[in-house]
C-alpha cells in the first residue's frame, strides 16, 4: 500500500489536524497583535472585541474544517481494514466519525459566544485535537489504538476544563478530571496488558478468538474488569463518576458540552466493540434467577448502581450543571442496559441512546451558556422567568428536559422503550426484568428535578426587570439558532426515529 | 376520518401558540368544535355492525424494524369516549374564554391534553397509545402550575409524579406483552395467549398502572388536590376526560390483553371500587370546599367505572363506558359552577361563606345549572348519570350482589354530599348580612368585575346539560354501540 493511498484512507483525520493548526496559528496571530494592542494603552474594551474577531476567525476556520472533515468521511470507501484492525472504515465507523464530527461541529459553533474566553485559537484548536481523539477511538479495532485515542481525547478535555485560568472551580475541575482520569488510564492501560499476556494480540477479532477456547481464569477477569473500569470512568457510571460533577459545573461550558456529549458517544461505541467483539466469548448472563459470570453482569451492576446514585444524588442539586451531570451518570446507566443485552438490537438501542442523549446535552448546555452570560450564574434560580424573557430559550429547553425525563414525542421517550424492549427481549424468560424496572423506576425519579428546572423556567416570576437584557437577544443569534436547530432534531427523532435506527441498524455488522 | 380528529386538534395547538393573542381562543374554539363534528359524523355515519369490533382507519408503518405502526382504530367503546372528549373540551373552551393571563400558552396546552386523549382513544397500536398517553401527563403540570389556583404547584407535582408513577408500572407492562408477542398491534395482542404464570403478575402491573389514573382507592389522593389546585378548564379536563384514560386503557390494554390475569385478580378490583365509592362519598360528606366536596365526588363516581369492569358482565362494562361518558359531561358542568360561575364572582369556595350569600338570587343561572348538575350526579332518573349507574349495578348483581348492595347503600351518601353542596352554596339559610361585594378577596391578578353569567359560559353550560339530558333520556343511542363492541372483547368467552 502507497503512503498516498493511506493518506486516502486517513484523510477525514488529516483534515482535522490540519485545521487544528490553521486555527492554532490564527490564534496565535491574534493574540500577538492584541498584545501589541494593549501595550500601546488601549482600552480594555477594544482588546475585548479582539478577542471576539479572533474568536470568530478561529471558529469559523474551524467549522470550516469540520464540515470538510464530514465531507471526506462521506468520500471514503465502504470497507477497509488496515494494519490488522488498527485503522477500520466501515459504514458503522462512518456513520459514527460523522455524528461525532457533527457534534463537534455544534460545540464549535456554539463557543463562539464565550466572550469570556481568553485564548480562542487555543481552545478550538483542542476541541478539534479532541475530536481526532474521538475519530480514533471510533475508527480503530485495535486495543493499543484505541489508547492512543483515549489519551489523546483525556489530554485534550483536562486542560479544556481547565482552561478557565482565572476562575478557581475551573482549576478545581480541571486538576479532579486529571487525577481520577489519569488514574483510570492507568488502570485501562493494565487491564489491556494482561488481556494481551493471555491472548498475545491486541487485535480485538483475534483476541475474541483466542478467549473463545479460553475458560475465565481469575486474570482474566482481573484484565475485563480493570479494562470495563477505564471506560465507565469516561462515561461516568457510578462508582466511577465523581469527577463528572465538578467537571460540568466548572469548566467552561461548551467544554462541559463537549464532555457530556461527543466525548460520551465515542466512549461508548468503543466500549460495545470492546465487549461485544473482542470478549464476546465471556459474555456472561445477567439474569436475576441464571447469573452466569461475564462481563455483562458486571455492566448490569454498573448500570443498576448509576441509574440509582445519579437520580437520586440529582435530587438534591440546586445547580443546573450540577444537576445535568448527576443527570448523565443516571443515563450512561440506562445506555450500558443496551451492551448488557449484547445483541444486535442492545449495541443499536444503546448507540440511538447515546446519539439522542448527546444532541440533547449539548442543546442544553447552549442555553445554560447564554442564561449565564444574561444572569451571571447556572443555578436553577438563574433560570426563573426564563420564559417571559426569552421564549425561544424556554421551548428549547424544556425540549431537552423532557426528552431526557422521556416524554413523548420527544426522541428520549423513543429511546427508552428501544432500549428496554431490547433488554428485555434479549435475557431468556425477561431475565432482565430486574434492570428494566430499576432504570423505569430511576426516570420515575428523574421526572420530578427535571420538572423542577421547568417550574423555574415557566412557573416562576423573573427576578430581574426585562429591560436589562434587551441588548443580549440580537448579540446571540448564532447559538440561539443552534439551539433550535438541535430542539427540533430532538423532536424529529423523537416523531420520525426510523431516519436515525435504520441507519445505525444498517451499519453495524 | 374520525382520525382527523387527532391531527386537527394537534394542529390547532401549535397554531393557538404561534399566532397572535387575540386568534389563540378562536382556534380552541374551532378545533374542539371540528372535534365534535366529526365523533357525531361518525355517530351516525358508522354503520352499528362496524363498531362490533375495532375497525382500523389508518395504518402507515412507523419504525418497521420495531414493528411500530401508525395504526388507528375504532370501535363503539372508542366512539363513545371521542364524543365525551369532544363535548368536554368544547365546553372547557367555552368556560376559558376570558382567560387573559398567557393566553396563547394556555390553550396551546389545553389542546395538547385534548389531542392526546383524543390520540390514546383512538390508538390500535401499543406504542403509539402509550406515545400518546404519557404526552397528556406533562401539559396538565404546565396547565395547573402556571395557572392554577390554591396550592397549585404542590397539586401539580403531586398529579404529575402519580400519572407518571402510574405511567412507569404501563411501561413494564407493556413491554412485557410487547417482548412476549412479539408485536404492537392491538388487535393481534388481543388474539395472543399468553401463559396464566405471566398474566398472573403482568395484568395487576398493568391495570394498577392504570387505575391509578382512573383515581382507584388508596391510589386517589391525587385527584382532590389536583382538582382543586387547578384552573376550572384543568378541572373539567383532568375530572371530565383525564381520569377515563385510566379506566378505558384498563378495559382496552389490561382487560383485553390479560383475560386470564384479570378473572385472578377481579374481586380485588371489585373490593378496591366499592371501597373508593364509599369512602370518598364519606370523605366528600365532611369537606368546607366547594371543589374538594366535587374532587371527592369523582373519585366516587370513578369507583362506579371500576366496579363496572370488575363485575366483568357484558352489561356492567358496558355500563362502566357509559359512565365514563356521563361522568365526562357531569363532572365538567359541576366544576364549571363551582370553579367559573361561582369562584370567579365570589373568590371563594369555602362553603361556610358562601351559605351566608345566598347565591340563588345573585346567579339564577349558574344556580339552576346546578341543580340539573347535581340531580344528574346523584342519579336522578332522566339523567345520562342514573342511566350508566343503574346498568352497572344490574351487571354486577350477577357475580358480585354483595357488592351491589354496599354500593347501593354508599349512592345515600352520594345524594346526601351532593345535596349538602347545593343547599349551602346556593340556597344558604343563614343571613350573615354578607354580600358578594364584601366577600370577595381580590387573589386573581386577571380576574373581571362582572356579575352575571356570560354568554359562553351559557353556550357550555347548556352544551353539557343538553347531553346530560340526551343521554339520560335515550341511553340506547351509545348503549347500542357499546355493547356489540364490549361483547366482542376476549374476557367475556
Amino acid at each position: 500500500m502507497s503512503y498516498f493511498e493511506l493518506l486516502k484512507l486517513v484523510s477525514p483525520e488529516t483534515i482535522v489536524v490540519i485545521t487544528a493548526l490553521f486555527v492554532l496559528a490564527f490564534g496565535l496571530a491574534a493574540g500577538r497583535a492584541k498584545s501589541s494592542v494593549t501595550i500601546s494603552m488601549a482600552k480594555p474594551a477594544q482588546s475585548g472585541s479582539d478577542t471576539s474577531t479572533a474568536m470568530g476567525i478561529c471558529s469559523v476556520v474551524g467549522a470550516l474544517g469540520l464540515a470538510i472533515a464530514i465531507g471526506a468521511v462521506l468520500l471514503l470507501p465502504r470497507n477497509a481494514i488496515l494494519f490488522a484492525g488498527m485503522l477500520v472504515i466501515t459504514p458503522f465507523t462512518s456513520l459514527f466519525k460523522i455524528i461525532c464530527i457533527a457534534l463537534a461541529f455544534f460545540t464549535v459553533l456554539l463557543t463562539t459566544s464565550e466572550k469570556s474566553l481568553r485564548h480562542p485559537g487555543e481552545y478550538l484548536a483542542l476541541v478539534l485535537f479532541a475530536t481526532v481523539g474521538l475519530m480514533l477511538l471510533v475508527g480503530s479495532e485495535e486495543l493499543l489504538v484505541i489508547f492512543i485515542g483515549l489519551e489523546l481525547l483525556g489530554l485534550s478535555l483536562y486542560v479544556m476544563t481547565a482552561f478557565e485560568k482565572t476562575d478557581a472551580r475551573s482549576a478545581e475541575a480541571g486538576l479532579k478530571y486529571f487525577l481520577f482520569g489519569s488514574t483510570s488510564s492507568a488502570f485501562t492501560l493494565f487491564g489491556i496488558s494482561l488481556i494481551y499476556g493471555m491472548s498475545g494480540t491486541t487485535s480485538l477479532a483475534a483476541v475474541s478468538e483466542k478467549l473463545a477456547s479460553v475458560s475465565v481464569q481469575p486474570l482474566l477477569a482481573v484484565g475485563i474488569v480493570m479494562t470495563l473500569v477505564g471506560f465507565a470512568f469516561k462515561i461516568a457510571a457510578a462508582p466511577f463518576h465523581l469527577w463528572a460533577p465538578d467537571a460540568y459545573q466548572g469548566a467552561p461550558v461548551p467544554s462541559a458540552g463537549f464532555i457530556a456529549s461527543a466525548s460520551k458517544v465515542a466512549s461508548f461505541v468503543v466500549l460495545g466493540k470492546i465487549v461485544l467483539v473482542g470478549f464476546a466469548p465471556l459474555h456472561g448472563d445477567a439474569a436475576w434467577h441464571a447469573m452466569v459470570a461475564g462481563w455483562s453482569p458486571v455492566l448490569a451492576a454498573l448500570a443498576a448502581l448509576s441509574i440509582l446514585v445519579g437520580n437520586l444524588v440529582a435530587l438534591a442539586q440546586s445547580n443546573v450543571r450540577r444537576l445535568l451531570a448527576y443527570s448523565a451518570v443516571a443515563h450512561a446507566g440506562y445506555t450500558l442496559i443496551g451492551l448488557v443485552a449484547g445483541d444486535r438490537d442492545g449495541f443499536s438501542a444503546a448507540l440511538f441512546y447515546a446519539t439522542v442523549y448527546a444532541i440533547t446535552l449539548v442543546g442544553a448546555f447552549g442555553v445554560v451558556a447564554m442564561v449565564r452570560r444574561e444572569t451571571g450564574g447556572d443555578d436553577i434560580s438563574n433560570f426563573r422567568g426564563l420564559a417571559s424573557r426569552s421564549p425561544l430559550l424556554a421551548a428549547c429547553m424544556s425540549v431537552f428536559m423532557l426528552s431526557l425525563a422521556g416524554i413523548p414525542p420527544l426522541a428520549g421517550f423513543f429511546g427508552k422503550f428501544y432500549l428496554f424492549s431490547a433488554a428485555l427481549r434479549a435475557g431468556a424468560d425477561h431475565g432482565l426484568l430486574w434492570l428494566v424496572t430499576v432504570a423505569l423506576f430511576g426516570s420515575f425519579i428523574s421526572l420530578y428535578y427535571y420538572l423542577i428546572v421547568l417550574k423555574a423556567v415557566f412557573v416562576d416570576d423573573a427576578p430581574l426587570p426585562a429591560a436589562r437584557h434587551a441588548n443580549v437577544v440580537s448579540a446571540d443569534l448564532l447559538p440561539r439558532t443552534i439551539v433550535a436547530v438541535l430542539a427540533a432534531a430532538v423532536l424529529l427523532l423523537g416523531v420520525a426515529p426510523q431516519a436515525l435506527t435504520a441507519q445505525i441498524l444498517a451499519a453495524i455488522p | 376520518m374520525i382520525a382527523w380528529t387527532i391531527y386537527i386538534t394537534f394542529a390547532g395547538a401549535v397554531l393557538a401558540l404561534l399566532l397572535p393573542r387575540a386568534f389563540a381562543r378562536w382556534i380552541a374554539l374551532l378545533a374542539t368544535i371540528a372535534g365534535v363534528a366529526l365523533g357525531l359524523v361518525a355517530l351516525v355515519r358508522t354503520p352499528i355492525a362496524d363498531l362490533a369490533h375495532f375497525t382500523t382507519i389508518v395504518r402507515v408503518p412507523w419504525v418497521p424494524a420495531l414493528g411500530m405502526n401508525y395504526h388507528v382504530a375504532i370501535d363503539g367503546v372508542s366512539l363513545t369516549m371521542v364524543l365525551v372528549t369532544g363535548i368536554s373540551a368544547v365546553s372547557t373552551v367555552l368556560f376559558s374564554w376570558d382567560v387573559e393571563h398567557r393566553q396563547n400558552e394556555f390553550f396551546f396546552w389545553l389542546l395538547l391534553v385534548v389531542a392526546g386523549c383524543y390520540g390514546v382513544f383512538l390508538s390500535a397500536d401499543l406504542f403509539l397509545f402509550f406515545a400518546f398517553y404519557e404526552l397528556v401527563i406533562v401539559p396538565k403540570y404546565f396547565l395547573i402550575a402556571v395557572f392554577g389556583s390554591t396550592n397549585k404547584e404542590y397539586g401539580a407535582m403531586k398529579l404529575t409524579l402519580y400519572s407518571f408513577l402510574g405511567g412507569m408500572l404501563v411501561f413494564i407492562g407493556i413491554l412485557t406483552a410487547y417482548v412476549t408477542a412479539g408485536t404492537l398491534d392491538l388487535n393481534q395482542l388481543s388474539q395472543f395467549q399468553f401463559s396464566p404464570q405471566l398474566q398472573a403478575w403482568a395484568f395487576p402491573v398493568l391495570f394498577l398502572g392504570f387505575a391509578v389514573l382512573a383515581g382507584i382507592w388508596p391510589l386517589h389522593t391525587w385527584a382532590p388536590t389536583g382538582h382543586v389546585a387547578a384552573p376550572t378548564a384543568g378541572s373539567m379536563l383532568l375530572a371530565g376526560i383525564v381520569m377515563k384514560l385510566g379506566s378505558y386503557a384498563g378495559l382496552r390494554v389490561a382487560v383485553n390483553l390479560f383475560p386470564q390475569g384479570f378473572q385472578m385478580w377481579s374481586k380485588w378490583i371489585v373490593l378496591l371500587a366499592v371501597i373508593g365509592i364509599v369512602y370518598a362519598a364519606a370523605v366528600a360528606l365532611r369537606q368546607r370546599d366547594l371543589k374538594f366536596v366535587i374532587g371527592y365526588s369523582s373519585v366516587s363516581h370513578m369507583g362506579f367505572v371500576l366496579l363496572g369492569l370488575g363485575a366483568a358482565t357484558a352489561l356492567s362494562v358496558s355500563g362502566a363506558v357509559l359512565q365514563m361518558f356521563s361522568h365526562g359531561v357531569i363532572a365538567a358542568l359541576l366544576f364549571a359552577v363551582a370553579g367559573r360561575m361561582i369562584y370567579r364572582r365570589t373568590h371563594t369556595r369555602e362553603l361556610n361563606v358562601l351559605a351566608g350569600m345566598n347565591l340563588s338570587h345573585a346567579l339564577p343561572f349558574a344556580a339552576f345549572t346546578f341543580i340539573i348538575a347535581a340531580a344528574a350526579s346523584m342519579g336522578i332518573p332522566g339523567f345520562s348519570g342514573f342511566a350508566a349507574e343503574i346498568t352497572i349495578l344490574i351487571g354486577a348483581w350477577k357475580t358480585y350482589p354483595v357488592a351491589v348492595w354496599i354500593t347501593g347503600a354508599g349512592m345515600v351518601l352520594v345524594a346526601a354530599f351532593t345535596l349538602r353542596a347545593l343547599k349551602q352554596s346556593f340556597f344558604g339559610e343563614k343571613d350573615g348580612g354578607l354580600h358578594l361585594q364584601e366577600a370577595r378577596v381580590p387573589v386573581d391578578s386577571d380576574w373581571n368585575e362582572q356579575q352575571s353569567i356570560t354568554a359562553a359560559e351559557k353556550c357550555g353550560a347548556c352544551l353539557l346539560m343538553f347531553t346530560t339530558l340526551a343521554v339520560g333520556v335515550y341511553p340506547k343511542l351509545l348503549l347500542d354501540r357499546i355493547m356489540p363492541a364490549v361483547e366482542a372483547m376476549r374476557f367475556l368467552k
